[in-house]
């Protein structure tokens, strides 16, 4: 707070004093017999500017609330899995917490590990992460997320870029193999890969993830129950989207910000995904697999990092969805949401610069 | 176009302690005391002095200046003291204190029967500006000053206010039940002054029986009777003319500007009183209520009584106040003392009790953007607060509209980083005044 700010809160902590003054001196000179119609009042009041009611929101409860609802998600990964993925799991989130008690403790700054914050962003990166990765690898990136991109950054609501996603950037370039090394599943139809089905896209083509799960119906069933390579967290599409409905149901999240983004690569994805010319993709494929559902949900509605305005979240959804396409089809990497959720994060700062609510009395409505 | 559909909150209303209950007559104070200033605009200046033998609706303050208002005596009795005082919105403010002689006696030249209909405008603005009638919703600007539209502005409609969409306050949904021939003369009586025949009476839907009642009293008048959603701020004038004109107020200027004039329910029968029995503003109904009180009730009490006396008709506190507040929970103006008089915009005395204090401490924005759903002008209250906090007063003005802000309270009370940012636009808003913007 700045100093003139201080200061204008000075009058009001006097006034409480002199309440408090008052109040004292009033007791002593008010006879007993009188004392009985004075109003019996205080020790002190408060005084401040109005409103003086508030609603119970508080920021805790979003944050543990977001928890809960990628526990679906997390347990059905822990079962699928297995123990690897329970351990991963914990070091990244409780490391996170660690870490978070560490800096705020270093920077003299009260400790808010109870807010849920720190621990959600733990859990969001360990679920961005291989299930068998070493133990060490959830703490380094819970390392970056916390104290390099949110604590250096001036904590919870001063970050620009979503933590769990720059720990998992920076975990990518620094262990590239540990990073992209997979479990083994058999899939149903007895295949055994140890790759991930966007992985099998990029390097062997669209057959072959077909062929790999017997046909198009097994494949999308793989799809959406789970049962598929990838990183811990973003495997199981029907309990996500179920943990995202309930936040939007709780009005955490806007739904604009999924149904843009999934829908974008939807339709990207079937207009030049093919191989046989325009409109020749396989949208529900694309949906479904990689991290575009945990990523559109979770990460992409992160109101730190994202638009403050509905319109802004919608050109940030349709941007990040852009980008993980021209990424998916033409890039490098066979999954491009997390880079993509990072790089809208840049702009985002200019989003909010130029698209603001619409005013009252100012001639744009009616 | 993805712009916005929804403004305001849904707080609990906490009327169930008062709205049930039939609005008491006052016991007489002992003491009034009545600050020469409870309107906006330039303070009215005395014309009696200590020692004074004064009755009940006489002149005490008179109104000098183009905009302000008259001051009466509402008790008869003695003038004690013409000093500075508490004063409820600005902390202190020269005021008359009357002791009581116990009489009650009223002075000559008011309580003067008229027959209204035979009056012209002028007449009738002359006895309201006399009477010292202003907004009695909480925005007391002088009444006459309000219905006398400069030369050349037309107005098409009148809005009777009578949302009363801040949590705990009854005051105007007895009114409407009780005192309804009132309100409808007191309408008309506006009616005949402007010179429109489009009239709307805007409540909220969480008061039906006062919808019903209303209507009833309004057949055959040309009175409209509308039931408007329940939703806080639909009581402000810009709001409630959005809702049941769908017209907007241009920024900066006034409801005059697009043919609207807007009174509340309680300044009606406080025309009504004035011009048709001759009795200036003297008492006003308000809600005393908030979980500390003993029994909250709806009294009629004297301008001038202290909050002490009036929580003391109310059985006293039940627990210590934590907050006494003048108004509603939401715009109203936390107090320092019970010594405070009621003042003619005082529609409410609340007092908290602990618990029902929950403001929590102040964290960073976490940019949910609740309060850009919350905010009734479209404004981004969440840069507001961001700006005010590094003292970025301009950039407040110029590019994020700070003037806009009607302080409503829905930012503040949504955000869940417990976020002052009512403060900080308060604070904007006095250092751009200082520094001379506006
Ligand atoms: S910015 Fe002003 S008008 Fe908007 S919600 Fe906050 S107080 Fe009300
Ligand atoms: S409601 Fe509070 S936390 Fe949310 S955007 Fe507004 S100021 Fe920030």
């Amino acid at each position: 707070m700045s100093d003139d700010i201080q200061k204008e809160v000075a009058p009001e902590e006097a006034v409480q004093k002199e309440a408090v003054k008052k109040a004292a001196a009033k007791k002593e000179a008010v006879p007993k017999e009188d004392a009985a119609n004075e109003v019996e009042t205080l020790d002190y009041m408060i005084v401040s500017s109005s409103p003086h009611l508030f609603d119970d929101n508080s920021i805790k409860k979003i944050m543990w609330t977001v928890n809960l609802t990628l526990a679906p998600a997390v347990i059905f990964s822990i079962y699928y899995f297995g123990l690897q993925a329970l351990i991963t799991l914990l070091a990244g989130s409780l490391s996170a917490v660690a870490f978070e008690a560490a800096s705020q403790k270093i920077m003299k700054k009260k400790i808010t590990i109870d807010d849920g914050s720190a621990f959600l962003c733990g859990l969001l990166l360990a679920m961005c992460l291989p299930p068998a990765v070493p133990i060490f690898v959830p703490i380094v990136g819970s390392f970056i997320a916390i104290v390099v991109a949110k604590h250096s950054m001036g904590g919870l609501g001063y970050n620009i870029f979503n933590p769990a996603h720059i720990g998992r950037a920076a975990l990518m370039v620094s262990w590239p193999v540990l990073m992209t090394s997979w479990t083994t599943i058999t899939t149903a139809a007895d295949v055994t890969t140890s790759a991930t089905p966007l992985n099998i896209l990029k390097l062997q083509g669209y057959e072959a993830v077909v062929n790999t799960f017997g046909s198009q119906t097994e494949l999308y069933k793989a799809l959406f129950l789970g049962l598929r390579n990838g990183s811990i967290g973003e495997t199981c599409v029907v309990l996500l989207t179920l943990g995202g409905l309930f936040l939007i149901y709780k009005r955490i999240i806007d739904w604009v910000v999924p149904v843009t983004m999934i829908g974008t690569v939807g339709v990207l994805t079937w207009m030049f995904g093919g191989t046989n010319g325009i409109l020749s993709g396989d949208p529900l494929f694309h949906m479904m697999a990689g991290g575009l559902i945990i990523g559109a949900f979770f990460m992409a509605t992160d109101m730190v990092t994202t638009p403050i305005t509905r319109k802004g979240k919608v050109i940030f959804a349709a941007g990040a969805g852009i980008i993980t396409v021209l990424i998916r089809l033409l890039g490098g990497y066979p999954e491009g949401v997390c880079y993509s959720i990072l790089l809208m994060n840049c702009v985002t700062p200019l989003i909010d610069r130029y698209i603001q609510p619409t005013l009252y009395g100012r001639g744009e409505i009616g | 176009m993805l712009g916005k559909i929804k403004w305001g909150i849904h707080p609990d209303t906490h009327k169930s302690p008062t709205e049930g209950k039939a609005i008491e007559s006052n016991e007489l104070p002992n003491r009034v005391i009545l600050p020469v200033q409870q309107h906006i605009g330039a303070p009215s200046v005395p014309i009696v002095k200590k020692g004074d033998l004064v009755k009940k609706g006489q002149l005490l303050a008179e109104a000098k200046a183009p905009v302000s208002s008259n001051v009466h005596a509402t008790i008869s009795g003695k003038v004690v003291d013409v000093s500075d005082q508490p004063h409820p919105v600005l902390g202190k403010c020269q005021a008359i204190a009357i002791e009581s002689d116990g009489a009650d006696e009223w002075a000559e030249g008011v309580l003067i029967e008229r027959d209204w209909q035979k009056l012209n405008p002028a007449e009738i603005l002359e006895i309201i500006k006399e009477a010292g009638i202003v907004g009695l919703g909480g925005a007391t600007f002088p009444t006459h000053i309000k219905l006398a539209p400069p030369s050349g502005s037309k107005v098409d409609t009148l809005i009777i206010n009578a949302a009363e969409c801040e949590p705990y306050l009854t005051a105007d949904h007895r009114i409407m039940l009780e005192y309804t021939e009132r309100v409808i003369t007191g309408i008309q009586i506006i009616q005949k002054v402007l010179g429109v025949s489009n009239v709307i009476v805007g409540i909220e839907d969480n008061k039906m029986d006062a919808v019903k009642v209303m209507a009833h009293a309004a057949a055959g008048t040309g009175i409209k009777v509308a039931a408007v959603p329940t939703r806080y701020p639909q009581g402000a004038e810009k709001t409630l003319i959005k809702t049941l004109l769908k017209r907007e107020v241009p920024s900066g200027k006034l409801p005059l500007s697009i043919g609207v004039v807007v009174q509340n329910v309680g300044t009606a029968v406080a025309i009504c009183d004035a011009v048709r029995n001759g009795i200036p503003l003297i008492e006003r109904v308000v809600t005393v209520s908030g979980g500390a009180i003993q029994e909250p009730k709806n009294l009629k009490l004297r301008i001038g009584t202290t909050f002490a006396e009036a929580i003391a008709q109310c059985g006293g506190l039940k627990s210590p106040a934590k907050k006494l507040i003048m108004g509603g929970p939401l715009m109203g103006a936390a107090q320092y003392t019970t010594d405070v008089p009621v003042i003619k915009g005082a529609s409410g005395i609340l007092a908290f009790a602990r618990e029902e204090v929950n403001d929590g401490p102040e964290s960073p924005c976490i940019r949910c953007g609740s309060c850009l759903d919350a905010c009734p002008m479209g404004l981004n209250p969440s840069m507001l607060s961001i700006l005010g906090e590094r003292s970025f007063v301009e950039e407040a003005v110029n590019e994020y509209h700070l003037f806009d802000c009607m302080e409503c309270g829905c930012c503040t009370y949504v955000c869940p980083a417990k976020r002052k940012i009512i403060h900080y636009i308060r604070y904007s808003k006095k250092m751009s005044a200082q520094k001379g913007g506006k």
